[in-house]
């Protein structure tokens, strides 16, 4: 299975959930849905390593990652509005995760330009953040999350800040990113439309714990 | 009752109130600038520069807080990181530590560290490196006080920055050194200016610590401030006005670079 969530107690400051257990197949498109305040972002955190885990485990592709650094955990993480790099361009940001990986230049730029044309990014390549579109930069955003082939695909609300067209848009790039790539993606939202628009499979987060529910 | 043109002269006497205390601020600061380059001739000013006391103080003013506000960056950078981006006990008692030396009175920091180089373990570096009435003394006096503002402006800054760059930096593969070389430090690139301009303005116009710690001694440890201190008090006040000009001048250069790169206020 190529997420596995065991048992998995998140803890932050007076906000705490216990029991989390979840389980999604290679290659879906699972969309874990919640409302405001139920722990979605804080369970992204804690599946990147960026918060400890109080409890349980974390499997992805069969590789117990629960006690690994972000950096080894493998996870192409796309962050609300995308967090993108202020100083760097389109270009570097797809290259940055390869540059520090210490990859040849010729992969990395062949990398940037097959993932540049897959986000249709090829014309923005020498522009920064401050001149992107929201949804320039949640594609670009996903161009840096894909560059290293991660394990998995972790988004959290990625679309929550585009208007209803963008919104369209960008769910078309996501439906072709898991139609090329097969990387098993969990996007996490509150919004109905991107789940009908885009899941394999659905579950709910609540303070009980994880359910399946209908797509 | 309270009628719209009663609310509209009580407007215009609170903006008009505002703007007074505004202009009388700055006539003050302009006024005493003016009153400085009025008090002087060119050839007077001219004179007191080509004295060799005055142009070996105006370098080694120039060198020292130029070292003590690369110190400081130095300094305030790690520092600044630290204290915006790790939460551990003791953590505001630190963030009050690091302000004692902008509330202290200058003279007292001076004093300080006169009385510091004068224990055992200030003895033993200065058995290695002369510091106490030497030239270094003066660094470390201005580096006392200079970095503390460096410390502000760097926290300010890193305050700033969405620590979310750096989650997603370590995901991407960085480790924690490489996310704030490669996607922090660009960042707050500006703050470092400021903060370097910032340092080197307060070291550049230290004067109580280094009296104390340093001396007053001419042709070795007399700073710009300590000429203006000295010419005073033998009454040559046309030499004292002269050096002020020269700080004046340097103050305004300082102004200048820091608003040609869009810093807006120096310190913030």
């Amino acid at each position: 299975m190529s997420i596995l969530l065991d048992k998995v107690s998140i803890r932050a400051g007076d906000f705490g959930v216990d029991g989390l257990t979840m389980d999604i197949s290679t290659g879906s498109y699972a969309v874990l849905m919640g409302r405001t305040g139920c722990g979605k972002t804080t369970l992204i955190e804690t599946l990147c390593g960026l918060r400890p885990l109080a409890g349980g485990r974390i499997v992805l592709c069969g590789t117990d990652v629960s006690e690994l650094r972000p950096a080894d955990r493998g996870i192409g993480y796309v962050p609300q509005d995308g967090a993108l790099f202020p100083t760097m361009t389109v270009h570097d940001q797809i290259a940055f995760p390869l540059r520090i990986r210490k990859l040849a230049p010729d992969a990395i730029e062949s990398r940037v330009s097959e993932l540049s044309s897959l986000l249709g990014l090829s014309k923005l390549l020498d522009r920064l953040p401050a001149g992107l579109s929201g949804g320039e930069r949640q594609r670009t955003a996903l161009g840096r999350a894909l560059s290293f082939h991660p394990r998995v695909l972790l988004l959290d609300e990625p679309l929550s800040a585009l208007d209803d067209e963008t919104r369209e848009e960008v769910h078309g790039v996501l439906s072709d990113i898991n139609r090329h790539t097969s990387v098993t993606t969990l996007h996490i939202t509150h919004n109905r439309a991107d789940t009908e628009a885009l899941a394999d499979v659905v579950h709910i987060l609540s303070p009980s714990g994880i359910d399946p529910s209908d797509p | 009752m309270t009628t719209a043109p009663h609310r509209a002269r009580a407007d215009t006497a609170f903006l008009a109130a505002l703007f007074v205390f505004l202009g009388l601020y700055v006539a003050l600061i302009v006024a005493m600038l003016v009153a400085d380059a009025s008090f002087t001739s060119p050839a007077d000013l001219w004179e007191a520069i080509r004295s060799d006391e005055i142009q070996s103080a105006a370098v080694l003013s120039l060198v020292t807080a130029t070292l003590s506000a690369i110190l400081s960056v130095w300094f305030a950078v790690p520092i600044g990181y630290v204290m915006t981006r790790f939460s551990f006990r003791g953590r505001a008692l630190l963030d009050a530590v690091l302000d004692i030396p902008i509330v202290l009175p200058p003279m007292v920091i001076g004093l300080s560290l006169l009385i510091l180089f004068s224990t055992p373990i200030g003895r033993a570096i200065e058995s290695v490196v002369p510091i106490t009435y030497q030239k270094p003394s003066i660094v470390l006096a201005q580096f006392a006080v200079a970095c503390a503002f460096a410390v502000r402006t760097m926290i300010v800054t890193f305050q700033q920055i969405d620590v979310r760059h750096e989650h997603v930096a370590l995901t991407v593969g960085c480790s924690r050194g490489q996310a704030f070389r490669h996607v922090v430090l660009p960042q707050v690139r500006r703050g470092m200016l400021s903060a370097f301009l910032l340092a080197w303005a307060r070291a550049l116009g230290e004067f109580g610590p280094i009296l104390v710690f340093s001396g007053a001694m001419r042709m070795r440890t007399e700073v710009l401030p300590t000429t203006v201190f000295l010419e005073l008090s033998v009454g040559r006040i046309d030499a004292a006005v002269a050096v002020s000009l020269l700080m004046v001048a340097a103050a305004l250069i300082v102004l200048w670079i820091g608003r040609s790169f869009g810093l807006g206020r120096i310190g913030q």
